[in-house]
């Protein structure tokens, strides 16, 4: 038998997990380039280490998405965060081992990791 | 590891039909195969409604909409989609609008003037996992119930909303709860009707099959209400997966402690079973139903004593439909105020409604009560095909009547349908073009009748069989002045007499195209023309000789040999060896062959 805080963590835990079904407007996109390009160069884990980091801190206006090539297959593993009212930040050349600064200083702080970027890359 | 995508599969008996089945089973394997098994996670769910576009797939995050997908191409889908991020175009579900842009699905006019309530989850949540019902709200009405709420509360939330019964009747819902609740008694039931017969009519079906829970939570609800500890579901066997699901949904609940002793930990207790039904149409009426419950045979008896004091084995018991348990939990979570500000003044909320016929969008829609019948026709179900005109509107299927053109705009809600000689009945909309015959369609309904009356009380197992004589009399071309005339009488005499909804309700459909279409009636009996071309007996086929080029197409495909000619010359059609099959039509390339 079930007690009522048992059903709320049900709830909780799951609500979690079915965020990804919401159809959305609002909220922070992270789009991960995962053509062939993508895929050779890494952006599996990338993105699942997006995934993870997004899931342990309970961002549920967050979304990650993927996408075919860019055509800068060089620069891949590209990221695109997509913020409302913003202009959107390219990240390129993406280790898993990036992921969690970007989170936490871009998506949950609102400062983008400039060093990662496209332009200061180029 | 949490899945990084979500693929949702339908599995409602529609898309099951077409293969969807072998779909998930495809989308499974394939992904297993590439290694992409634990990050993107396929489900099945309840029916999203567009049927016609079916088998569907919808793809998240992103929300792409896949339709008429095929088991061979979930491997295009596989490897473009969810392993590149690049969505299969060609399988987009496209709205055809006529900008030729493309709308989102929640743009699209399909979904765009719905409201979901009673189909909230369907398309949603995979109906065999109790967890995501729970997740979207599920079981929270239950617990607010049993801990904040005393039993009249419950009653005056519901009758206040203004729900009414979603099966046909359209009775008040908390009236019904309140007359149930009344009587001290050592047993009451909580019975469900989910005896779905109307030809055409699915909504009760989807909403089983998509989200079996919420019936089950508004059921023990009621039973906290009444006072009832014994539930019962009744349903019909021709609804396989929705009765599978029902299993599935009420093991996790008992598992859950849901149903069962002690829900909770309140000390309240409730258990429901399911009853399968052989498929009679008359046991969807409340006293038959009942009656077959208990193991006898399913026949109504004279009301009252009406369930409410005494039913199911003499016991007070209180039936509902399934659309109407739907709206429940809602209810009770969002407040009576929330549902009755959507609707007109007499019918609140929403209404599912099964789109079928000559209409593009064939499928479920739920929309307010008061949107009007243009709307559902036009912008939800996309218009008829091939640009036909529309003819009638047939809803409450054989209980019910139909609705003209110069109906269009009435706004739907159960005292407007019941003005203009129709009913809201449970749902069925069969949309009708002017290739309908009006008479036929009469025919038809009164053949379902005829069938599935009782046989207990003579006004309906004599008078409707009388009806259809008639009307097969008509259709074939031996109509007789008065005809018309005597099926009125015969119809207002046995809605006047019969004993239970079937037999009371059973004339409506002749009665309804009598009084919108009484000069097809005419042709039929003065001119023995029928102004569609559908009733056979009086049709006849002719071949133009000025179009004919004596091809020999038509007399090689007639099944009864009635076309003789020479190749290269006039061929004729000899009307007493034809039998109207109209195949010789449809292989003439020159359009010589005419039907009148």
């Amino acid at each position: 038998m079930k007690t009522l805080q048992e059903l709320e963590a049900i709830r909780q835990k799951t609500i979690h997990e079915l965020n990804l079904r919401k159809n959305r407007e609002d909220g922070v996109r992270v789009v991960v380039g995962l053509a062939t390009c993508g895929i050779a160069a890494g952006a599996r884990p990338v993105m699942a280490a997006f995934v993870d980091e997004i899931n342990k801190r309970h961002l549920d206006n967050v979304t990650v998405s993927q996408t075919g090539c860019i055509g800068l297959c060089r620069l891949e593993p590209i990221v695109e965060v997509y913020t409302p009212g913003q202009e959107k930040v390219t990240y390129c050349k993406v280790k898993p081992e990036q992921v969690a600064r970007i989170v936490s200083e871009h998506i949950v702080n609102g400062n983008p990791v400039v060093e990662y970027t496209i332009g200061s890359y180029e | 590891m949490l899945y990084h995508s979500h693929v949702l599969v339908c599995a409602g008996t529609g898309c099951t039909s077409s293969n969807s089945l072998q779909i998930i089973e495809n989308f499974n394997q394939l992904l297993a195969e590439k290694g992409y098994d634990k990050e993107i996670q396929v489900i099945r769910t309840g029916c999203f409604g567009l049927c016609a576009a079916g088998p569907i797939v919808v793809v998240y995050p992103e929300g792409v909409y896949y339709s008429h997908v095929k088991p061979e191409d979930v491997e295009e889908i596989v490897n473009e989609h969810l392993i590149k991020g690049r969505p299969v175009q060609r399988l987009i579900y496209k709205e055809t609008d006529e900008r030729g842009i493309n709308t989102t699905l929640n743009e699209s006019d399909f979904y765009k003037k719905q409201h979901r309530i009673a189909l909230r989850n369907c398309g949603m949540i995979d109906p065999e996992n109790i967890d995501e019902y729970i997740a979207f709200d599920g079981y929270k009405a239950l617990a607010k119930c049993l801990t904040e709420l005393s039993r009249d509360d419950v009653v005056d939330i519901v009758l206040a909303s203004g729900l009414r019964g979603r099966g046909g009747g359209g009775f008040p819902t908390g009236l019904k709860w309140k007359f149930a609740k009344a009587p001290e008694s050592d047993g009451k039931y909580v019975c469900c009707n989910a005896d779905e017969g109307d030809p055409g009519a699915f909504m009760d079906r989807s909403v089983l099959e998509g989200d079996p829970h919420s019936v089950l939570e508004a059921m023990t609800i009621a039973g906290y209400c009444i006072g009832a500890q014994q539930g019962y579901i009744y349903v019909r066997a021709e609804y396989p997966i929705a009765v599978k699901r029902l299993r599935i949904a009420i093991d996790q609940a008992r598992d859950y402690g849901l149903l069962g002793d002690n829900i909770l930990g309140t000390g309240f207790k409730f258990d429901i079973d399911l009853r399968l039904g052989s498929g009679a149409f008359v046991c969807g009426e409340e006293t038959a139903l009942l009656a077959s419950i208990e193991g006898k045979r399913g026949e109504p008896r004279t009301r009252p004593p009406f369930p409410a004091v005494k039913g199911l084995w003499g016991k007070p018991t209180l039936l509902n439909n399934v659309e109407t348990y739907a709206n429940i939990c809602q209810i009770i979570l969002n407040g009576p105020e929330w549902f009755a500000s959507m609707g007109t003044e007499k019918s609140k909320g929403t209404k599912v409604f099964a789109l079928g016929g000559k209409i593009n969008n064939t499928g479920l829609v739920e929309i307010p009560m008061g949107t009007t019948l243009r709307e559902v026709i036009y912008d939800i179900g996309g218009g008829i095909p091939n640009g036909k005109k529309f003819k009638a509107a047939q809803t409450g299927g054989p209980s019910g009547g139909c609705i003209p053109a110069e109906h269009l705009d009435i706004p739907i809600d159960y005292d407007n349908l019941i003005s203009i000689g129709s009913m809201m009945g449970s749902g069925g909309m069969i949309v009708m073009d002017e290739d309908n015959c009006m008479v036929n369609i009469a025919k038809f309904f009164l053949e379902f009748t005829v069938d599935e009356s009782c046989g207990k009380c003579p006004p309906c197992r004599i008078g409707t069989r009388r009806m259809l004589e008639i009307l097969e009399r008509i259709t074939e071309g031996k109509g007789e002045p008065g005809d018309i005339e005597k099926l009125e009488t015969l119809g207002k005499n046995i809605k006047a007499s019969a004993l239970c909804g079937l037999g009371q309700t059973a004339p409506n459909p002749v009665l309804s195209t009598i009084r919108y279409f009484r000069d097809e009636y005419e042709a039929h009996i003065n001119e023995k023309r029928c102004p569609a071309g559908v009733c056979k007996a009086l049709l006849s086929y002719t071949i133009d000789p000025e179009k004919c080029k004596g091809c020999t197409m038509c007399a090689r495909q007639c099944p009864a040999g009635a076309i003789t000619g020479k190749v290269r010359e006039a061929h004729v059609i000899d009307n007493d060896k034809c039998v109207k099959c109209g195949s010789c039509m449809e292989v003439c390339k020159f359009g010589a062959i005419s039907r009148k």
